[in-house]
């Protein structure tokens, strides 16, 4: 039931060369791993420095029979200098789960880390991170789509140029780096002119297609920074879709460490 | 007993409202919040009850009413929360409690907390050693996790080297028992009209504790220290009108206490220490350690189990005695992570003396966003009459709970 919220969820890609990689020769794999990597590069370049932000988010989640339900949360990031960000949920709905609280530090490399705060026992516990591929809130979101999108977590590769809804897109594929990640490869759509993610197909470890996220309704924040409104994530192998929409972007709350500990989560309201 | 308790409550109170009166004058940005829940609970016991007035069967209804609100550009707070439960067959189990009433303050790299709170400290899943700053509210649940407000003044100071809180506890609130009509009760009732204390100001000793908790990379560390009258009580039989009944004798202790959480990966290594010094008595020592390892997506489903081992450690004995003093707990939490939250925990303890087994299951599912349904089991089996638990060796029971949150 917890998990991080998209940050810049799929605008910022780093790369990890492996020893193995640098020691290859210069083949055409090779440069397509060099620009792969580059396009990631440039769209984390283009979102660092937005210091923090705060939104609410919506989702509904749609079983194949057509029934919907719905889950409401609020959530805030600040941003951190050499690591990953730091993120704090409030779920407000189902009303079960209102008030239950999460935080959770992402690193760069090795786990997160993570804590819930559950409030009809004023308890905050330590979570294991590793559920990676667990789904959120039973929706088709993972863990490891909504966490921060540090570069280090993946491999990249350029695959192609595509055209569609009047822009030019770079399409690279990325491979998650931790062995517990859900996903074989991934493959990511962000357009040549602001790198934006439009669209990301999520292959499982069998390497059959899981599922695709498709996002819409970008806008941009203090003349730089690009946030999308709206992910549709369908299920190809259940039939299952989870829309979720983001609204109220905020940046410059003002927010430092002291917003994002144990016990500021207790009080998370 | 619960208009003296709240009376209580209420007094300890006043200052925390008056100041917020004050204080409210001055608001900017601001945002309130109320809500709450009803719930409608079954239980059936499924043994002959043991003791004559006993009954078979209660049926009550709760409700929970929280109540907050931000000001000073969300560096003031006010929290109101309050409980009352009206059960069929215990007199002592229809009751009320105001479970918060308090004021914070943020200030520069402090915070102030004034009137009734709740304050959890600790890590382990079974037994709860180090959390000692709130009364158990004994009726509400056999589990040790339902508490009763506390009135406090307290200070939060957040340092590179950890944080630190310091709280004065004004006013002693006594653990509540069942009455003649309960189950899971001694075969005598406690009488707290004959309630006493080691210290001579008994009930309005101001108790004192201190907390330091840090964390570092994987490990999360808590120490605490708490000075004032136990919790626990001692129950003492004496005559009553026209039974014996347990007389709660509230002696003064020093409690100092450890918590430690190793997370590795998918592992979850806990440990609670306290080492407990009982005014004119000798000391003891009470541990309680495990660990709690998560299996995710179970045959590539989304559903994920958790298991549970705790070993429990006590060596207060005669009538200071606790059920825990050498017993091992195992569970499984099941979670189905589907549109309800379809959650089951099954957990089974033995008690390595007695040879005593206590059972639970406890199954929880969201109905919509509105109304969730609960269902609980607990069984008792092989109670020799010298474990404690021997006098609610009958006390098996199937509880459900419906609640409808608004």
């Amino acid at each position: 039931m917890y998990a991080t919220p998209f940050r810049r969820l799929m605008l910022c890609f780093t790369i990890f060369i492996t020893p193995s990689t640098n020691l290859l020769a210069d083949t055409p794999s090779d440069a397509s791993q060099k620009r792969g990597l580059n396009i990631a590069r440039e769209a984390d370049r283009r979102d660092a420095g937005f210091g923090d932000t705060s939104s609410q988010m919506a989702m509904v989640l749609r079983n194949r029979h057509g029934e919907q339900t719905e889950r409401r949360m609020r959530s805030k990031t600040l941003e951190q200098q050499n690591d990953g960000d730091k993120t704090l949920i409030v779920f407000d709905n189902p009303r079960d789960v209102k008030g239950t609280a999460f935080l959770s530090f992402t690193h760069k490399t090795g786990p997160d880390d993570q804590w819930l705060y559950l409030p009809a026992l004023k308890r905050v516990k330590r979570i294991s991170s590793s559920n990676k591929s667990g789904p959120f809130m039973g929706s088709e979101f993972a863990f490891e789509d909504l966490s921060s999108q540090e570069i280090e977590k993946y491999t990249y590769r350029y695959l192609r140029d595509e055209h569609f809804d009047a822009r030019d897109h770079f399409v690279i594929e990325r491979i998650p780096v931790d062995p517990k990640s859900g996903y074989s490869r991934q493959e990511v759509w962000l357009d040549k002119s602001e790198y934006r993610v439009w669209k990301i197909d999520f292959y499982d470890r069998k390497g059959e297609h899981l599922k695709t996220l498709t996002a819409s309704n970008y806008r941009q924040h203090l003349d730089q920074y690009w946030r999308a409104e709206t992910f549709e994530m369908v299920n190809h192998q259940t039939g299952k879709s989870t829309e979720l929409t983001f609204t109220q972007w905020q940046f410059q709350n003002g927010f430092s460490d002291r917003d994002f500990n144990k016990n500021s989560l207790k009080r998370a309201r | 007993m619960f208009y003296v308790s709240l009376k209580a409550q209420l007094r300890a109170a006043v200052p925390a409202l008056l100041l917020w009166t004050l204080l409210a004058a001055q608001v900017s940005a601001e945002t309130s919040e109320l809500s709450g829940s009803v719930d409608l609970q079954s239980r059936w016991f499924t043994q002959s009850n043991l003791y004559a007035e006993q009954a078979d069967n209660a049926y009550s209804v709760a409700a929970q009413l929280d109540y907050y609100r931000d000001w000073d550009n969300y560096r003031q707070r006010l929290v109101i929360s309050a409980f009352a439960r009206i059960d069929s067959a215990d007199a002592e189990r229809s009751h009320a409690d105001l479970s918060e009433l308090y004021w914070w303050r943020e200030l520069d790299d402090k915070e102030l907390y004034a009137g009734i709170r709740q304050v959890f400290w600790g890590v382990t899943e079974t037994v709860h050693l180090v959390d000692i700053i709130n009364q158990t509210d004994w009726v509400e649940d056999i589990d040790g996790e339902e508490k009763l407000g506390q009135p406090m003044f307290s200070l939060l100071s957040e340092q590179a080297w950890g944080t630190v809180e310091i709280f004065a506890l004004l006013g002693f609130r006594e653990r509540s028992f069942p009455g003649p009509e309960g189950r899971l009760r001694d075969a005598r009732v406690v009488d707290h009209d004959k309630a006493s204390y080691q210290s001579s100001s008994g009930k309005k000793r101001i108790d004192l504790a201190l907390r330091w908790s840090r964390v570092l990379g994987s490990w999360d560390i808590g120490l605490s220290h708490f000075s004032g009258t136990s919790r626990k009580p001692i129950l003492k039989p004496v005559p009553g009108n026209r039974a014996p009944v347990l007389a709660p004798y509230y002696p003064l202790i020093e409690q100092s206490g450890l918590d430690l959480q190793k997370t590795h990966g998918a592992w979850l290594w806990k440990l609670e220490a306290i080492s407990v010094k009982q005014r004119g008595d000798g000391r003891n020592t009470a541990v309680v350690g495990g660990f709690e390892y998560s299996i995710f997506g179970i045959a590539d489903s989304a559903a994920d189990v958790g298991l549970l081992l705790e070993y429990q450690f006590d060596d207060r004995r005669g009538r200071r005695a606790t059920s825990y003093q050498n017993d091992l707990a195992v569970g499984a939490r099941w979670r189905l992570n589907d549109f309800q939250s379809t959650e089951v925990l099954a957990s089974a303890s033995v008690d390595l003396d007695w040879g005593t087994r206590f059972l639970s299951v406890e199954a929880s599912r969201r109905l919509s966003n509105y109304w969730s349904l609960e269902a609980e089991i607990r069984v008792f089996d092989h109670v020799p009459a010298t474990d404690p638990l021997y006098t609610i060796r009958n006390d098996d029971y199937v509880q459900l709970e419906l609640r409808r949150y608004f």
